[in-house]
């Protein structure tokens, strides 16, 4: 190689390298070492005041108190199905953003989408408050209709904490689904119905395979979302809401234990990390492919 | 006399700013190969989808087997159509392609294997049940495309213009090839087309469509030698169209004078009045040419000429000359027994044509919307 070309590849390498630094020095300083911090905690146990040892107790305790897997296992399932309710709810509404609205309709509901989220999350989730609490808007017009004889408390129900969460993870699914749905050729849904398809066979047979990729990306984003959130769990479900991320603030604020909380924290990442891994081996899909491709 | 395997009866199509098909009628006999023949925009798109369900008239009927489809959904339809792009299902393999109809029928799963078999073997792509679609190449996929309809035994298969994303030497080839699996089968063709060769090369019937209408019905034969509007002989074939005004009308000849002053004879079509404005079409190869005057044959005209440009294609072969007084452009069909090939530009030529094989039509208020 001559001398210039070895200097312009080298000019090259240092470009790359000058770029990725905020990204990589991100990672680092925000996310693997704390993780590695938080695991050491998580193996140590405190003997004495300020006198620690290595210790498997953190985890054993977890497996031991009945109330922790308890709720470890219910943030797992209502996230799964809060995840589950919001594909259910975004692909109608992906559909008709990317096939029935022509252009301007089309950004005009992405916009309709997206604005719930100008407000924070916290705004959003009191705004719940209002219409659900037992002297709130939907309590009072059920008793007006004659549904309801006196005001009932729509709040702190598991289904309350699930309308909650829905709401917010929609625009999640609905993005991936838009963009998955928009590369379909609408020539191979008129084939398949010119072919005999009916509605039901062309969504399973055509429309679903084709809008995989952005199925699982929406799904791992929004039960990655569920699984982490503590506000709207929280602030919907009050103190029936029992997800896992309030047992973990428990431990690192107010029990101050943080050896049990980063168990904990690791706990809930190992939950994610399978569940993903789950949904990728169920859908016969690659992680790498699924990110690339919606 | 059997059913029509296609009958359609004054279809109209409008949409909010032009008339897509105007009153549209006529019938498609079983077993034929019909071909819809027109530039972009004539409305053969429109009368496609009407008849596979996609677009709904705004009147008429369409009948296929003599039952009508008014209210029948694309689904239910006896019809069966090959799409520009193919639209094969790529998440699918060759196989499930070819059987996804079948099982929307409730075929069991063994019989669709069998039959999906036995027509990709008919199509002659024997072995590629399991590949996948963007395994094949252009021309095989183009048969999986075919063979997913035919194995459902449609009444009528509709083709939208199925060569146009081919390059040219496999677009030769997949004609032959599509006219012998249509005469294999026995399947009703209906093929939509701008492509005047593949009409004429595959049709039994070709129908010229303009703005909406059917300006001529007929085989190709009669289309190329007596062509019913000026719009079909100027779309249809290659053709030198002189334009001007009628002189004198001599029982069915007719005089014609350009506005440069040319003047030459050709055959009447439809009424023409001396003084009308007029089109003549020649075909390049209707005119000869020669080096000396004498050598044209008596019932032509003799006109001198200049070689303006050579256009060497082969048997297509051709020379632009412009006519020495008038300068006007004509194109005569070089002989292909190779004698002129050595044709200079700027030489000296005579060429002329028998004026019973120029055909001259009245010209139209617009021009390119001639009626019959």
């Amino acid at each position: 190689m001559s001398e210039s070309g070895a200097r312009v590849l080298w000019q090259r390498r240092l470009l790359l390298a000058v770029l990725l630094t905020p990204a990589l020095l991100w990672l680092l300083v925000l996310i693997i070492l704390p993780h590695i911090d938080l695991a050491l905690l998580s193996f140590r146990e405190r003997i004495a005041p300020r006198v620690y040892a290595p210790s498997l107790t953190q985890y054993r305790t977890f497996f031991a108190e009945p109330l922790y897997w308890r709720v470890f296992v219910r943030t797992a399932v209502l996230s799964a199905l809060a995840t589950a309710l919001t594909l259910l709810v975004a692909f109608p509404v992906a559909w008709i953003i990317a096939k029935v609205a022509r252009d301007r309709a089309s950004s005009l509901l992405f916009v309709v989408c997206l604005i719930p989220f100008w407000v924070s999350e916290t705004v959003r989730a009191l705004g719940w408050l209002i219409l659900l609490r037992e002297s709130g808007v939907l309590p009072a017009l059920l008793v007006r209709l004659g549904i309801t004889a006196v005001p009932v408390e729509l709040l702190y129900h598991d289904a309350t904490i699930l309308v909650g969460l829905v709401y917010t993870s929609l625009l999640f699914m609905v993005v991936p689904l838009v963009s998955s749905l928009q590369s379909l050729d609408n020539s191979l849904i008129e084939a398949a119905y010119n072919l005999g398809g009916n509605g039901w066979a062309i969504l399973r047979r055509i429309i679903i395979p084709h809008a995989a990729p952005g199925i699982t990306a929406g799904c791992i984003v929004v039960f990655m979302l569920t699984l982490g959130n503590y506000l709207t769990p929280n602030l919907l479900g009050g103190k029936n809401s029992q997800w896992f991320t309030e047992l973990i603030y428990t431990q690192f604020i107010v029990r101050f234990n943080w050896e049990q909380g980063a168990a904990f924290g690791f706990l809930l990442l190992a939950l994610s990390t399978g569940m993903v891994a789950l949904g990728l081996r169920l859908s016969g899909q690659r992680f790498v492919d699924v990110m690339r491709r919606s | 006399m059997s059913v029509p395997d296609l009958s359609v009866e004054d279809l109209d199509k409008r949409f909010a700013d032009h008339v897509a098909v105007d009153q549209l009628s006529f019938a498609v006999e079983r077993g034929s190969f019909f071909s819809i023949l027109g530039p972009s925009g004539c409305g053969k798109t429109t009368l496609l989808r009407m008849i596979a369900g996609f677009t709904v008239p705004d009147g008429g009927d369409i009948r296929i087997g003599g039952r009508s489809m008014r209210d029948v959904a694309p689904n239910r339809r006896p019809v069966n159509m090959v799409f520009q792009h193919l639209a094969l299902f790529p998440m699918m393999s060759v196989g499930e392609n070819v059987s996804f109809g079948l099982a929307r029928r409730g075929v069991k799963k063994a019989e669709r294997q069998r039959r999906a078999t036995a027509m990709l073997e008919r199509v002659g792509l024997a072995g590629a049940l399991h590949k996948r679609v963007d395994e094949l190449s252009g021309g095989q996929r183009q048969r999986v495309a075919i063979a997913r309809s035919l194995v459902l035994e449609p009444t009528l298969l509709l083709l939208d213009e199925p060569l146009g994303a081919l390059d040219l030497k496999l677009r030769e080839h997949m004609k032959i090839e599509l006219k012998q699996l249509q005469a294999a089968f026995g399947t009703t063709f209906v093929y939509i087309t701008h492509d005047q060769s593949e009409a004429l090369v595959l049709s039994d019937h070709v129908a010229v469509m303009n703005r909406g209408r059917f300006e001529q019905i007929g085989s190709p034969q009669q289309l190329y030698y007596e062509p019913a509007s000026a719009f079909v002989a100027s779309f249809v074939g290659a053709n030198n169209r002189i334009q001007g005004r009628a002189v004198s009308v001599d029982a069915d000849l007719v005089e014609l004078a350009t506005a440069q002053g040319w003047t030459i004879r050709a055959r009447r079509h439809g009424a023409v009045a001396a003084g009308d404005a007029v089109a003549a079409f020649v075909r390049p190869e209707v005119a000869s040419l020669e080096l000396e005057a004498g050598r044209l044959g008596e019932p032509m005209a003799r006109y001198a000429g200049e070689v303006q440009s050579v256009l060497f294609d082969g048997a297509n072969s051709a020379v632009l000359l412009v006519e020495q007084q008038s300068r006007f452009e004509f194109r005569v069909a070089l002989p292909q027994t190779g004698r002129l090939s050595d044709l200079k530009v700027g030489a000296r030529v005579y060429f002329g044509f028998d004026p019973q094989r120029a055909i001259c039509y009245a010209a139209a208020a617009a021009p390119g919307d001639a009626h019959v």
